[in-house]
């Protein structure tokens, strides 16, 4: 019987296989070879040369102050999308009339795409003319060149990313807030628990899946961000903005060296590799104790 | 003393959308002052009037509707495919026993640990060698199947009752049929769940349709409004004009499909 529905799923299952296949699997098995070759211009292998592309990355070039500036990247978006995300989920979940307009408000963002957004924070980080500039001055703080002093321009683009984060971060947090029973906080509040005890004792335990989620995926997203860059930084001033996804995407696309893009390119897919499996066996973990 | 409460409460929701929403709104107001006004310092922040002249501007400098229409031939075509790839699979992995169903499911898992940088190099040489870099086919044919979307409906399909499906069998309902005038109609949500989060993530793409479009008449929303950016001539102003015209879609959608969206958000958050 089951034998006979191999032929029926098939069918069922051949679509989305082929795709997979021809633009998942087979791309991942190319960019190993890619990696073990030099390639000339239009991305030919003409001679295979072992890990020589990996001892490269390590040893010469700025693969290592990169990573550290995706490591710092990823600290400066990760950690400050959270914190604020679960301020707005927080409040989002009031009980009031018309909340929900203000709902779609926090989950706006996220229709934003990156190219507009980063448009739009170009406006406003402009030096001379921009409202940053003027909400600075109006502190009687100075002038900051936001995207073209090296000390600033990482941080920048770290602005633009919080900013598009929050609407995921708020909508999958306030989610998480909404399934916790009210029960919980009705017998808290009996036995006496103020509202900075009941967050402690029961929001942040019973939020610790859901947060978990979101951390593993903003950190994820984090890594992979190339929008904003490109569009406000090209990875400069003097390669302060030079993250990871970037060098790979200038050293493929600008320079033709494919396949040494490739070679970083599998080097920071192994390193999400551990995140999503760290995710996964963590969150089966959480799922079990529930 | 409670009124006190919830007029508090208004205050700060009302003070953190404006500032959420603050790049956005500051936008729509430069999109609507004059060339002079949009560069004035201190800056300008209401019009002196309604200066729609910068939208007409933003269409003048680049083939604003013709992106607009672009992504959404793209999206269309890549949320059509998703919906059919993703519900026959998924359909497969609720419905049919075969041998190796579980092997087979985690290769689809696996897809979604396999990040877009160790693909996109090999991907933009088969489109090279195809010849299908700026065409719609070029740009949709690598997101035609989607674990996520598949993960989405087969949960929802596994909700429906085992009785109905022995039902359909008795009276002697083929799978396909089953699939087409049980499944599918019954779990509508779900698929307007995916439809709307492909639709959505497709439309905001940016780096696949920067590698793969060069010329003018194919360019995406995302990355045509670049080239209003590398308009010298273009101000400000009409560089948001166009920010705001290719932003209104997705935004109508946020509108209409929030419910959806959330959904489709949270699927991945909250086990069940």
């Amino acid at each position: 019987m089951a034998w006979r529905n191999i032929g029926r799923a098939a069918l069922y299952l051949g679509p989305s296989l082929v795709i997979f296949t021809l633009f998942v699997f087979y791309p991942l098995v190319k960019s190993v070879r890619l990696s073990l070759h030099e390639t000339n211009i239009v991305g030919v292998e003409k001679f295979y040369v072992g890990f020589q592309q990996y001892v490269e990355i390590f040893t010469t070039g700025n693969f290592g102050h990169n990573l550290w500036l995706t490591f710092l990247f990823t600290l400066y978006t990760v950690v400050p999308g959270i914190v604020i995300g679960m301020g707005l989920a927080y409040i989002a979940n009031w009980r009031l009339k018309g909340i929900g307009i203000f709902r779609t408000v926090f989950a706006s963002p996220l229709v934003i795409a990156v190219a507009s957004a980063s448009m739009i924070w170009m406006l406003l980080f402009n030096p001379s003319a921009g409202v940053l500039t003027f909400f600075l001055s109006k502190l009687g703080l100075s002038q900051v060149n936001w995207l073209s002093d090296p000390k600033w321009a990482l941080f920048s683009v770290c602005v633009v990313s919080v900013w598009r984060s929050l609407g995921f971060n708020t909508i999958v947090l306030l989610s998480g807030l909404q399934a916790i029973p009210e029960q919980l906080y009705e017998s808290a509040r009996i036995d006496g628990a103020g509202s900075f005890r009941q967050f402690k004792d029961i929001t942040l335990p019973m939020m610790s899946p859901t947060l978990f989620f979101v951390f593993i995926v903003s950190v994820i997203n984090a890594l992979q961000t190339f929008g904003e860059i490109n569009i406000l930084t090209q990875g400069g001033p003097a390669g302060a903005t030079n993250v990871i996804v970037y060098s790979i995407y200038r050293e493929a696309f600008f320079n033709f060296h494919f396949s040494f893009a490739s070679a970083q390119a599998i080097v920071l897919f192994l390193i999400i590799l551990v995140l999503t499996v760290l995710e996964f066996v963590i969150l089966e973990k959480k799922v079990f104790y529930r | 003393m409670k009124k006190l409460i919830t007029a508090g409460q208004y205050l700060i929701l009302a003070l953190a959308s404006l500032i959420l929403l603050f790049p956005v709104l500051y936008a729509l107001l430069v999109s609507l002052q004059n060339a002079s006004e949009s560069v004035a310092y201190p800056p300008v922040f209401i019009p002196d009037k309604l200066h729609w002249q910068s939208y007409v501007k933003a269409m003048e400098t680049a083939p604003v509707f013709r992106f607009i229409f672009n992504s959404f031939v793209v999206s269309a075509i890549v949320t059509v495919g998703q919906l059919i790839t993703a519900s026959l699979a998924a359909y497969a992995f609720s419905f049919l026993t075969f041998p190796g169903r579980n092997a087979i499911f985690y290769v689809f898992l696996s897809t979604m640990m396999i990040p877009w940088e160790v693909t996109i190099i090999p991907n933009y040489f088969t489109i090279r060698e195809l010849n299908w870099l700026d065409t719609y086919q070029g740009l949709a044919v690598p997101f035609l199947a989607s674990a996520f979307g598949t993960f989405l409906l087969r949960q929802a399909f596994m909700t429906l009752p085992r009785e109905l499906y022995d039902a359909a069998r008795i009276d002697g309902c083929g799978h396909f049929r089953f699939f087409l005038t049980m499944v599918l109609p019954l779990s509508r949500p779900a698929l307007g769940t995916l439809a709307v989060y492909s639709f959505l993530m497709t439309y905001n793409q940016y780096l696949w349709p920067l590698l793969v479009t060069n010329k003018d008449t194919m360019r995406t929303v995302q990355i045509g409004l670049a080239m209003l950016q590398w308009d010298q001539a273009a101000a400000w102003n009409s560089i948001m004009a166009g920010v705001i015209l290719v932003s209104l879609p997705a935004a109508l959608l946020l509108i209409a499909g929030q419910k959806q969206l959330v959904r489709g958000l949270t699927a991945g958050a909250l086990k069940g």
